[in-house]
């Protein structure tokens, strides 16, 4: 299912109001460095919204707060009216469920196949499912990333846009209700960006995700963003649609948006 | 001052100014805290970095114990660890054996034959092997290939995302990664310790036919006439607690690598010293209990 013309960007839903993540006053450092300093900021159901920045001004620091790869200093996170902070293990475990992760590299296993790459999530979140159910569902979300043939491939033998769209697999795998993306098209040349951005929305609309993608790349946020937020510093710059931050006269936005 | 000193200064005031703040006499500590110089503040950030690390070890232990003895065990993993530590291992614990085992009969025999003792070297061979040399030997090249290889796969894994994915998928990354490859490690070298042992009296009856002549029957019966109970017994202990230990540190080295690529190199190269290290340590305390039984 690649689609080889971007889609238009998909407006946002109707029960858009719904709030799916709430973060207030959020702050996160590494040793003296303060990288997140006063965050603030909503994800409503059913939308995409793409977090801009400079490398360095911690849009993948805010993302990983929200599964709680990080743990904030300060502030609140609420996914699904649940305090990130406060859950125990298994409470965590449940919340991540929902939630899936595109990592900047990919980070698909080595030493499995990627046939066994998609199975790992589905067994351990889906522990009702039978074998044949697992490969019918594996099948299902290879060919809607467009790799049916990369079944039991290596992922040392893909090139990093296919890596990127069997990590996008195996996080769809699981259906989860929110999708993380973290910089989805970095270091991929600008046609793959584009599959990449396609698949994007094509999630968005197939499997009804609310979505934050963290990128600074302008044509993966044209493509994908019904709402943007940019941040600078460590703060919320900016928030409102794409076609303000088009049209603004900021020095700091315009050289994004040049 | 140096602006690192400045620096450490800076970070020192900020971990202890609630401290300070608490208790009245700790007040004026700030004043003689700026004077102090370079070098102490080096010191005390190395004091620092030390006790930290300790913690960090007992945390990583303790958490680690509690997964092993916790539900949903991943057997599967176990298992495919197992492989990759015992099978893997084989050709190289072979070949290592059969030569521990030659060397010794080569070197001895001159020595025994000066005495006339020469009847005693399958004896004296085996207890060396089994005692000592098997376990010792077996476990410094285990540390070698199976410590190295833990810490460079998690600290790979590690710089590349996949631990975070895997914490992600709802998958406890202590009990898949570190329980099963700790496991199979304390499991599988006593095992390789005992294939070696076996291999090595090969080697050594080989040695002793290079200048001698003495039958595989004869030389077999011989050495294992000389084998105790405790000959046997505490070797194969001390083995498990070098398997353990090999496992433990390759792993603990791996999950706390640093995020950059080198750390994988790091990670893999400490986890050698520090578990070969750990093993002559283990068998110094083994030999003591062992003497005072």
């Amino acid at each position: 299912m690649i689609v080889t013309q971007i889609p238009t960007i998909a407006p946002a839903k109707t029960n858009s109001d719904k709030q799916v993540i709430e973060i207030n006053n959020l702050r996160k450092g590494f040793d003296q460095q303060e990288v997140l300093k006063n965050v603030s900021l909503q994800l409503f159901n059913g939308e995409n919204l793409v977090v801009l920045g400079k490398s360095g001004s911690g849009k993948s620091v805010l993302i990983k707060c929200i599964v709680r790869l990080l743990n904030p200093d300060d502030g609140t996170i609420d996914v699904f009216g649940e305090n990130v902070s406060s859950l125990n293990r298994d409470g965590l475990g449940e919340l991540r469920k929902k939630i899936g992760f595109l990592f900047q590299s990919g980070a698909l296993y080595d030493s499995m196949t990627v046939k066994q790459n998609l199975e790992f999530p589905l067994r351990r979140i889906k522990k009702d499912l039978t074998q044949k159910e697992i490969d019918e569902k594996i099948n299902e979300v290879l060919e809607n990333v467009g790799l049916s043939e990369a079944l039991d491939k290596m992922p040392s033998q893909l090139s990093g846009g296919m890596r990127k769209r069997i990590s996008l697999a195996r996080t769809i795998v699981v259906d989860p209700m929110i999708m993380l993306y973290d910089e989805p098209t970095t270091g991929l040349d600008p046609v793959t960006s584009d599959e990449i951005s396609s698949l994007i929305n094509e999630v968005q609309k197939k499997y009804k995700t609310s979505s934050i993608i963290i990128t600074h790349d302008i044509e993966c946020a044209r493509a994908t963003a019904n709402r943007v937020i940019m941040l600078h510093d460590g703060e919320v710059y900016q928030e409102g649609k794409l076609e303000e931050f088009e049209k603004s006269a900021d020095a700091l936005i315009k050289s994004f948006f040049k | 001052m140096s602006r690192k000193a400045n620096d450490i200064n800076r970070s020192i005031m900020k971990k202890y100014t609630p401290v300070i703040k608490v208790i009245p006499n700790l007040r004026n500590a700030k004043k003689q805290t700026i004077k102090l110089s370079e070098k102490t503040f080096e010191k005390i950030e190395k004091a620092h970095n030390f006790l930290t690390d300790v913690a960090d070890v007992f945390l990583f232990i303790t958490r680690l114990t509690k997964e092993t003895f916790s539900r949903d065990f991943e057997f599967r993993e176990f298992l495919r660890q197992c492989f990759q530590v015992g099978y893997k291992a084989l050709p190289l614990i072979s070949v290592t054996g059969i030569i521990m085992g030659l060397v010794l009969a080569i070197q001895s025999r001159p020595a025994l034959v000066h005495f006339g003792a020469v009847s005693m070297l399958p004896g004296m061979v085996a207890i060396s092997l089994i005692r000592e040399m098997g376990p010792v030997i077996t476990a410094l090249i285990c540390a070698g290939k199976i410590g190295s290889g833990m810490g460079a796969e998690l600290g790979s894994m590690k710089v590349t995302e996949q631990i975070d994915a895997m914490e992600v998928s709802s998958t406890n990354p202590i009990k898949f990664l570190i329980v099963t490859r700790v496991l199979a490690a304390t499991l599988m070298i006593p095992l390789l310790v005992l294939y070696a042992d076996g291999l090595g009296i090969v080697g050594s009856w080989a040695g002793a036919n290079i200048k001698g002549d003495v039958t595989f029957v004869l030389f077999f019966s011989q050495a294992f006439s000389q084998i105790q109970f405790i000959d046997f017994f505490p070797a194969v202990i001390k083995s498990f607690f070098f398997g353990a230990v090999i496992g433990l540190v390759g792993c603990y080295k791996g999950y706390t690598a640093g995020r950059g690529t080198e750390s994988v190199g790091i990670a893999a190269n400490s986890a050698v010293v520090l578990s070969s290290l750990l093993v002559i340590i283990i068998d110094l305390i083994a030999v003591q209990i062992t003497d005072m039984i």
